[in-house]
C-alpha cells in the first residue's frame, strides 16, 4: 500500500524527538590538550590520553564546560549545580578505551525550551520545543572500512582508524517529545534545527557545519492514529546532515511508518540511516537487541560543580537571540518578509549589518550582497562573505552615493576586489575607473558626437528630446562608460539649447 | 660503612658526604640482584643502562656542587604497574608483553627529577589483582624470609626486593592492600597515602576510585622521604588533591606520641587472625602506651561489609578499565590472520592475554554493572562505601589514628590458595576499609609470629590528608621495637641465606 505524505498525516499524528550533536570549537580536546583542527593527517593529533593508553587519565576541558553552560542558558535551561560524567561501555575499534566518557543520568543542563515560528494555514504560529537536556561527551575516532560492499565493518577487507577525532568535545541537545505538530512536523523539525544552529553560531561555540559533521541530527519519530491519545513505537534516524535532510527525513519516516501501519504491521524500535539520494531511510541495528552499556559514574573525573556566580557571569555574556535580532534588523531596515527570509537563508545578516554600520545605505547594502556578490558567490560555489569584506562593500557604496562611481563602474570595482586586485580605491586607480565628471572633457566628447551625427543634433534642437539618447550613447561609448550619463544628458541638452 | 643493608636515608647521607657514589650504590644493588633474584624473582626487567646513566648524571651534578633532592642517587625498584617511557611495562600480564610506554607516569617523572635511580620493574599479580604475586603471567615472586612462601601481593616484587636487599626503596600501588600486605609479610614498611595524595597518571588502572601509589621501604623515615618525592598535586589527574603535602618526614622524625589517642578497631581482630600476629600486635600497643599514647577501643560495624562491597566496586571498575586491552593499539594481538573480524581478534586476544583471576574479576564486574543488577550490586556497594566513610569519621572523633594487624596471617605457602579465591581475598580484610574510604594507611613490622617465625605487620590508618599522623605513630613504634629487638627485624631473616 502506498500513501503520500498528505494522506499519511490525515490519518496519523506524528510525534517528534530531536537529538542534535554539536562539535564544540574548543582549541583542545575534551579530556586532553590535543588539537581539534579539522583535516590534519590521520593520527597526528593524538596523545596517551585520547589513544586510551594504559595509565593515562582524562582532565575535563574547562572551556567545554563553559560552552555547554552557555548553550544551556541560551536554551532557557537550568544549569545543574552538580553533574557528572559516566562511562558508556561497549567495544568498537575506533573507541580507544572501549568506553565513551559521556554524561548520562546527571547532565549539566536540563529543562529548557526553544520557540520556533512557522507560517501555517492559520497564519504565523509559534511552536515551543521543550529541551530535556544538554550534556557533554567525547567523540569517537573515525573508521574507514575498506573493501566489502557496504562500507561497514562486516565484510570489509581491512579497516583504517584515525583517532584525531577521538576526544573532540561534543554537546548533545535532546528535546522532549514534540507533540501536536500535525502535518507541520517536517517544517517544525527543520525550523528547530535551523534556530538551534543560529543560536549556537551566535554563541560562537561551534562551527555548526552540518556538511562537515560538526552538527549532526538524529530524528526520532513515531506515529499514532489521530486522536488516539497514544504514542506509537519510534524509530531513530541517524546522520541527518543538512537542514533540508531534516525535513526530508521526517517526511520519509512519516510515509514509511504510515504505510506499515496501514497494512497492519508494527513499527520496530530501531536505528535507521538516512539516505541522502532518495530521502528514505534504511534499517540499522535493531534496538531490541540493544547492547547493555553498563553505565556507571566515571571514577577518573570529579563532579562538575559550576559556581553560581560564574553561571551568572556567563548569562550576562549571552548575545542577542537570533530571533530577536532578526526582528530588530527587519524593522530597522524596513525589509519585506520575503527579502528578509532571503537574507537569512543566504546567511547574509552579519555582513549586511556590518556594511550598514560602516555607513552604507541599507537598501544598497542589501542589494549588493543579495545581488551581484551572491551571484558571483554562486558561480564560484562559495559563500558571499568569503569573497569580499563589508568594509570594501561599504566603501564602494559610499563612492556610488557621492557620484564617484556609477553602478556599472562599481560592478567592475567589486569584480576587481574579488579578483584580488586590492582595495576598491586600488582597483579604481589601477583600472582607471574614475567617473568622468570634468565638464570640459565631456564637452569635447559631446561636440565630437554632434559633429558625427549633425542630423540628430538638429532634431534635438527642434525639440525632439528623446533623440538625445543616440548622442548620449555615443558620448558614453567614447568615454569608455566612465562618464555619468545624467551629467552628459544635462550638458548635451544645454549645449543644444534645450537645458 | 654504607652497604646494601643500609637504610635509604643513610645512603643519602653518605652520598651527600661524598663517602659513596650513586654509581657505586647502583653497582652494588645490581650485584645483589644478580646474586639473589634467581631465587627471589622480584624483578621482571632490569634497566642497567638507564640506571647507570641516571647515577652518573647525579654523581656529576653532585661533584659540581649542585643542590640535589634528598634521595638523589639512591636506587629504587618500580612496580611494573607504572608506565615508564621506553621501558617494558607489562603490569604482570601477557596482554602487555613487549609494550614500551611512550610516556612517563607522573610518579616516574618525579622520581627522575629527584635524581632517584630506577633499577628496574618489579613483579606483581596481573593487573594488581591478587595477594601473592602468584597471578603474575611471569612467574611467582618468593618471600626472602622463606622461599616457599608468598611475598604478598599484588606488589610482592617491590616488597621482596626490599627484604632481599636488592633495593632500598620501591614504589607500590595499593587498591585493597597491595602495598601494605606485602610489606607485612616481608617485614618491610609500606604506605598507602590518602587517595589523591599521589598522582595516578601513568598508573595502569585496576580500580580507579581505589588505586593509590605509595612508597615502600625498610624504615618509616625512608618511606617518608620517598613519600615527599612522589606526592603532591598533578594537573593530569583530576582526582589529585590540590593541597600542601602533609609533612611526613618531619612526622617520621618526631619519635613522640604523647597525648595521641590510638584507636583499636574491634572488627579488625579476633576470628581469622593468627594468634602470633595478634600477640605481636598487642605488644606493639604496649610499646605505644609506654611511649605516652592512649589506647581507645572503637567499633566500626560496617567494616564487616567492606570486603563484600570491595569485591563489587573493584571488579566493576576493572571490567571497564581493562576494556581498552583489545589488541587494536598496543600489546599482543592474537588471531589476526587476515580472515578474522576485529571482534574475533579482540576476543581471541583477550582470551589468551588475560589470566584466570583477571577474567574472573572482569566477569564479576560486568555482571555487577549490567542493567537490572546495577542497583543491587554496584549501587549497594557504593552505599556501603558511604557507611564506611561515616564509620571512619565517627572513629576519628575518638582517636587520632586507628590500628589493627595489617594482614590476618603471616605469609602462606605458595600454591596453598590456588583453588580458593575467597581465602585469598580474606588477606585484605583489614586493609580494604582504608581504600574504600580514601584515607591513608601504613604497615610496619611488629615482629615475628610465634607459630612460624615469619613477619607480622602493624597497620596504622590516619584521616584523609593527615598522613603525617601515621608516620608519627609508625616512626615512634619502629624506634621502640628496634631498641627492644636490638637490630632491625630483617637481620633475623633466615631465608636471606640466599644472600651469602
Amino acid at each position: 500500500m502506498t500513501l503520500n505524505y498528505d494522506q499519511a498525516v490525515e490519518k496519523y499524528e506524528p510525534t517528534l524527538g530531536l537529538e542534535v550533536h554539536v562539535e564544540l570549537n574548543t582549541v583542545s580536546k575534551m579530556f586532553c590538550s590535543c588539537s581539534t583542527i579539522f583535516g590534519a593527517a590521520p593520527n597526528t593529533q593524538t596523545c596517551p590520553v585520547c589513544l586510551g593508553m594504559p595509565g593515562a587519565l582524562p582532565v575535563v576541558n574547562a572551556k567545554a564546560i563553559e560552552s555547554s553552560i552557555l548553550i544551556g542558558l541560551a536554551l532557557n535551561c537550568s544549569v545543574v549545580p552538580f553533574s557528572r560524567f559516566a562511562r558508556k561501555n561497549y567495544f568498537y575499534p575506533d573507541m580507544p578505551k572501549n568506553f565513551q566518557t559521556s554524561q548520562f543520568d546527571e547532565p549539566i543542563c536540563v529543562n529548557g525550551y526553544l520557540d520556533v515560528q512557522l507560517d501555517t494555514d492559520d497564519g504565523v504560529q509559534t511552536f515551543r520545543i521543550e529541551i530535556e537536556r544538554v550534556h557533554m561527551e567525547e567523540d569517537t575516532g573515525k573508521s574507514l572500512h575498506v573493501g566489502g560492499a557496504t562500507g561497514r565493518i562486516h565484510g570489509a577487507d581491512y579497516s583504517l582508524l584515525d583517532y584525531n577525532r577521538a576526544g573532540i568535545p561534543l554537546v548533545e541537545i535532546v528535546t522532549k517529545i514534540i507533540p501536536n505538530t500535525g502535518k507541520y512536523a517536517p517544517q517544525v523539525a527543520r525550523a528547530y534545527v535551523t534556530e538551534l544552529r543560529d543560536i549556537l553560531r551566535s554563541l560562537g561555540v561551534s562551527d555548526v557545519k552540518m556538511e562537515q559533521g560538526s552538527m549532526r541530527c538524529d530524528v526520532n519519530l513515531s506515529l499514532a492514529p489521530i486522536d488516539s491519545g497514544k504514542l506509537g513505537t519510534r524509530s531513530e534516524t541517524k546522520n541527518v546532515n543538512s537542514l533540508r535532510s531534516v525535513e526530508r527525513a521526517v517526511i520519509g519516516e512519516v510515509v514509511r511508518q504510515a504505510e506499515r501501519l496501514e497494512v497492519g504491521e508494527r513499527i520496530v524500535q530501531e536505528t535507521r540511516h538516512f539516505l541522502e539520494e532518495s530521502g528514505q531511510t534504511r534499517p540499522g541495528r535493531s534496538k531490541e537487541q540493544a547492547e547493555d552499556y553498563r553505565y556507571f559514574p566515571e571514577p577518573d573525573l570529579v563532579p562538575v560543580v559550576p559556581d553560581s556566580s560564574w553561571i551568572e557571569e556567563l548569562r550576562a555574556l549571552l548575545p542577542e537571540k537570533p530571533s530577536v535580532r532578526r526582528k530588530r534588523l527587519q524593522e530597522a531596515w524596513a525589509v519585506p518578509d520575503k527579502e528578509m527570509a532571503a537574507l537569512v537563508n543566504a546567511e547574509l545578516l552579519d555582513v549586511v549589518e556590518e556594511t550598514i554600520l560602516l555607513g552604507a545605505e541599507p537598501t544598497r547594502a542589501r542589494t549588493w550582497w543579495l545581488g551581484e556578490i551572491s551571484r558571483i558567490a554562486n558561480e564560484k560555489s562559495v559563500i558571499p562573505a568569503s569573497l569580499i569584506t563589508p568594509t570594501h562593500v561599504a566603501e564602494v557604496i559610499t563612492l556610488i552615493a557621492s557620484g564617484e562611481l556609477t553602478d556599472k563602474l562599481a560592478r567592475q570595482v567589486v569584480d576587481g576586489v574579488i579578483a584580488g586586485e586590492g582595495t576598491p580605491q586600488e582597483v579604481i586607480d589601477s583600472r582607471g575607473l574614475k567617473v568622468v565628471s570634468d565638464d570640459s572633457a565631456l564637452m569635447v566628447a559631446i561636440e565630437a558626437a554632434i559633429a558625427a551625427q549633425p542630423d540628430t543634433a538638429e532634431r534635438i534642437r527642434s525639440g525632439n528630446i528623446p533623440a538625445a539618447g543616440a548622442l548620449i550613447g555615443a558620448v558614453m561609448k567614447a568615454t569608455g562608460g566612465q562618464a555619468d550619463a545624467a551629467k552628459v544628458r544635462e550638458l548635451l541638452l544645454k549645449h543644444l539649447g534645450q537645458g | 660503612m654504607i652497604s646494601i643493608r643500609s637504610d635509604a636515608s643513610e645512603m643519602a647521607d653518605a652520598l651527600t658526604a661524598g663517602t659513596t657514589t650513586s654509581v657505586s650504590l647502583t653497582e652494588q644493588h645490581f650485584e645483589q640482584i644478580a646474586k639473589v633474584d634467581g631465587a627471589v624473582h622480584a624483578f621482571l626487567y632490569l634497566d642497567h643502562d638507564g640506571a647507570f646513566e641516571q647515577a652518573r648524571v647525579v654523581d656529576a651534578r653532585r661533584a659540581k656542587g649542585e643542590a640535589l633532592s634528598p634521595l638523589a642517587g639512591v636506587p629504587l625498584a618500580l612496580k611494573d604497574v607504572m608506565a615508564q617511557k621506553g621501558i617494558p611495562t607489562t603490569c604482570g600480564s601477557k596482554m602487555l608483553e613487549g609494550w614500551r610506554p611512550p610516556y612517563d607516569a607522573t610518579v616516574v617523572t618525579r622520581l627522575k627529577a629527584a635524581g632517584i635511580v630506577i633499577l628496574g620493574k618489579t613483579n606483581m599479580d596481573e593487573f594488581a589483582m591478587g595477594s601473592s604475586t602468584e597471578n603474575s603471567a611471569y612467574g611467582t615472586t618468593h618471600n626472602p624470609w622463606d622461599l616457599t612462601k608468598i611475598p604478598g601481593g599484588s606488589g610482592g616484587g617491590s616488597s621482596a626486593a626490599l627484604a632481599a636487599f636488592e633495593s632500598p626503596l620501591a614504589i607500590g600501588t595499593d587498591t585493597g592492600g597491595s602495598i601494605r600486605q606485602p610489606a607485612a609479610v616481608t617485614g618491610t614498611v609500606g604506605v598507602k597515602p590518602t587517595y589523591g595524595g599521589v598522582s595516578r597518571y601513568g598508573l595502569i588502572a585496576f580500580s580507579s576510585s581505589l588505586d593509590q601509589a605509595g612508597p615502600c621501604a625498610r624504615t618509616v623515615l625512608d618511606a617518608a622521604l620517598l613519600h615527599e618525592v612522589i606526592a603532591g598535586h598533578d594537573e593530569r589527574d583530576s582526582t589529585s588533591i590540590n593541597l600542601p603535602v602533609p609533612q611526613v618526614v618531619k612526622a617520621a622524625r618526631k619519635l613522640d606520641v604523647k597525648g595521641l589517642k590510638i584507636g583499636v578497631v574491634k572488627e579488625l581482630q579476633g576470628e581469622g587472625f593468627q594468634d602470633g600476629v595478634l600477640n605481636r600486635f598487642n605488644e606493639a600497643l604496649d610499646e605505644l602506651v609506654s611511649a605516652g599514647a592512649e589506647i581507645v577501643h572503637v567499633s566500626c560495624p560496617s567494616f564487616d561489609y567492606a570486603l563484600a562491597a570491595y569485591y563489587l566496586i573493584a571488579p566493576s571498575e576493572c571490567s571497564s578499565n581493562l576494556a581498552r586491552f583489545d589488541s587494536m593499539r598496543y600489546g599482543i594481538r592474537i588471531g589476526d590472520d587476515g580472515n578474522r573480524s576485529a571482534e574475533e581478534v579482540m576476543n581471541m586476544t583477550r582470551h589468551a592475554g588475560f589470566g584466570p583471576e583477571v577474567k574472573r574479576r572482569i566477569i564479576l564486574g560486568t555482571y555487577a554493572l549490567s542493567s537490572g543488577y546495577y542497583d543491587a550490586y554496584y549501587g549497594s556497594a557504593q552505599k556501603v562505601r558511604t557507611l564506611l566513610i561515616q564509620d571512619f569519621s565517627a572513629a576519628f572523633l575518638k582517636a587520632d589514628v586507628l590500628v589493627s594487624p595489617t594482614s590476618p596471617t603471616t605469609a602462606f605457602t605458595i600454591g596453598q590458595n590456588d583453588n580458593n579465591p575467597l581465602a585469598m581475598y580474606l588477606n585484605d580484610i583489614a586493609t580494604i576499609p582504608a581504600n574504600m574510604a580514601g584515607i591513608g594507611a601504613m604497615s610496619l613490622p611488629s615482629g615475628l609470629a610465634d607459630e612460624d617465625g615469619l613477619p607480622a605487620g602493624f597497620h596504622i590508618m590516619s584521616p584523609a590528608m593527615k598522613d603525617d599522623l601515621m608516620y608519627q605513630v609508625g616512626g615512634t613504634l619502629e624506634a621502640a621495637l628496634l631498641s627492644k629487638w636490638g637490630a632491625p627485624l630483617l637481620s633475623k631473616a633466615p631465608g636471606l641465606a640466599v644472600n651469602s
